[in-house]
């Protein structure tokens, strides 16, 4: 007589074609967009970590010279120190401040009524999207009397001479960072702003009979634990732009700025890619940057996820 | 609860720490604004007020002048101004409306659905998630070239179709669809695209129009990219080649920023009280 086996439906798993079968229609819909994303972004990605490790031109066939490129990396490119080290103390500077301000600011801004908290979304934001506008604070900072801040200075009294700005080792970096962190309440900001919209009214008023009684106990007890979603997003946003700097500083204090002052990891694999065109070498300083990157972000989500 | 103080409908809120909130906000803001406010007034000045001291961060006589001066550079350009403007709005409308509908569909069945290799190309997307921005823009190149799209539209619409940052933003969106909704659709009998298009797309419109925003801002924002032919160029380029150089160009270079930046900010004020709106109404909770 044959028994029927007792079959655990949950734990009992179908084959794999069968599985990929029944899933058809979530790979065709993830299709596209996986096509595109291996083309655009995994193979890029993969290709500067193998392309590291040759002397890669663009001309010539290359050739595998192994670890050759991050050891002169590493022990003969003096600016790729000075890069190293700028790009670090702009990363930790304008990472977690502007990370702060975008809280911070969406958070007061969402206490404003409805209009003019519109309008004030609009003011922190636009910097962030008119990159036109860049322009303009070269004129701000402009080393001779007219430019705005040295001319202002001056007529107050502040200052006896004109300073140099963007071209005076003492001012450059200091001068980076504050048009860095003035442009940087972007796409953060923007997801702050939507996660308060997120949160239910009625947990204030929960939180308020279990003894809340201000706005900064309601934020931290309240808001903080409903918006981490938005949170760990926005801390991905901030590693991804803070070691990524490098356009603002060009536009400010030029390319090669004075004594490499502002010379950031990303120009510096501009210079090797786009001018000096050698490939492997730039591709290195790539890779270096993207485990930078990973490091760091594993090592904020954990943090984030403790909390 | 008499003892709450309730202000504006606000539950724990005082008027002193309202006052203090206005006035670090217009303080900070001016800062914000000063720039864009600076670039809008420098453009009005004539050349008598551009170069003076003490900087004036207003003008006596406004004047049309650099605005002309502007079109007139832009008329005497090798290519005429409107291909230019063209080639802008083509390129980001059309990556801005296929790449947001890519978007959209590919991180539904990240969000709602199960099937075998879903953890491992999430893992993969949200490792590139951190690499915006230049950082393999050299083999990004490569790629390009591998597949001809060097020198051509395609070279900027196709690798901005799939942005793995807006497809995050969707799919986050999309968790906070409950089941129950789908799960009615599906026993109505609805195949999974009609589920997507009645049910999910309705509910993730703040998303969308977040992404569309994003998407168009970006691209109108960017230069080209690996065009070499003139008549493809975008609008920034052919801006940034007009400004380079002369000083008595500055005018002119301050009308076109402020060309430039309308676009931008139309569409994200317009879009902005829009979201707020289907927000407010989207009535779906976390």
């Amino acid at each position: 007589m044959e028994k029927a086996l007792p079959i655990d439906k949950k734990r009992y798993k179908k084959p794999l074609w069968q599985r990929i079968w029944a899933a058809k229609a979530s790979y065709i819909m993830i299709g596209p967009f996986m096509i595109l994303f291996i083309l655009f972004s995994v193979i890029p990605v993969g290709a500067a970590i193998v392309l590291s490790f040759t002397d890669f031109n663009m001309l010539q066939t290359p050739n595998f010279v192994g670890l050759n490129n991050y050891r002169s990396l590493f022990m003969n490119d003096d600016v790729f120190m000075t890069v190293v080290k700028n790009t670090l103390v702009l990363a930790f500077i304008t990472g977690p401040l502007s990370y702060m301000l975008c809280f911070g600011f969406a958070w007061l801004i969402n206490e404003l009524p409805g209009k003019l908290r519109a309008f004030m979304t609009m003011v922190f934001y636009v910097p962030s999207i008119s990159g036109g506008l860049m322009f303009i604070w070269t004129y701000i900072f402009s080393g001779d009397r007219y430019g705005v801040l040295n001319g202002l200075l001056m007529e107050l009294g502040i200052l006896d001479e004109a300073i140099q700005w963007t071209t005076d080792t003492d001012y450059m970096l200091i001068i980076c960072i504050i048009v860095e962190i003035w442009g940087s309440l972007g796409t953060s900001f923007l997801a702050f702003m939507a996660g308060f919209k997120t949160v239910d009214e009625d947990l204030y008023e929960a939180a308020a009979i279990d003894g809340v009684r201000n706005r900064f106990q309601e934020v931290w007890h309240v808001t903080l634990p409903q918006m981490k979603p938005q949170l760990m997003f926005g801390a991905v946003m901030q590693i991804a732009t803070a070691f990524a700097v490098g356009s603002v500083e060009q536009a400010l204090t030029g390319f090669p700025s004075t004594d490499y002052a502002t010379h950031t990891v990303m120009l510096h694999i501009n210079d090797y890619g786009n001018i000096r065109y050698e490939l492997g070498y730039a591709c290195a300083i790539s890779t270096v940057l993207l485990v930078f990157m990973q490091i760091t972000n594993k090592v904020i989500t954990r943090v984030l996820k403790e909390d | 609860m008499a003892h709450h103080v309730r202000i504006g409908g606000k539950l724990n809120r005082s008027h002193g720490g309202n006052a203090v909130i206005f006035i670090l906000l217009i303080v900070v803001g001016i800062f914000m604004a000063l720039p864009m406010y600076y670039n809008i007034i420098t453009s009005f000045k004539p050349a008598s007020e551009m170069f003076i001291f003490p900087p004036r961060f207003y003008v006596t006589e406004p004047t049309i002048r650099n605005y002309r001066m502007m079109m007139q550079l832009m008329m005497n350009l090798e290519v005429p101004f409107t291909r230019y403007l063209f080639n802008s709005l083509f390129v980001a409308l059309l990556s801005t409306f296929l790449g947001s509908l890519i978007g959209a569909v590919a991180a539904y069945p990240f969000a709602k659905k199960e099937f075998p290799g879903k953890k491992f190309f999430w893992q993969l997307i949200m490792i590139t998630l951190l690499f915006t921005g230049g950082v393999t823009s050299l083999p990004t190149y490569i790629v390009k070239a591998k597949l001809g799209l060097i020198n051509s539209y395609a070279s900027m619409i196709v690798p901005s179709l799939a942005t793995t940052l807006h497809l995050f933003l969707m799919r986050q969106f999309m968790l906070q669809i409950p089941d129950s909704l789908l799960e009615a659709a599906r026993i109505d009998g609805a195949s999974e695209f009609r589920t997507f298009m009645t049910v999910v797309l309705p509910n993730i419109k703040p998303a969308w129009t977040t992404v569309l925003v994003l998407k168009f801002i970006s691209l109108w924002n960017t230069g080209s990219v690996d065009i070499y032919d003139e008549q493809l160029k975008l609008l920034p380029t052919a801006l940034s080649q007009m400004a380079t150089g002369t000083i008595s160009r500055q005018g002119a270079t301050a009308a076109a920023t402020v060309v430039m930046m309308l676009p931008p900010i139309v569409s994200f004020f317009v879009t902005q009280s829009k979201m707020l709106q289907t927000m407010a109404h989207s009535g779906i909770k976390g």
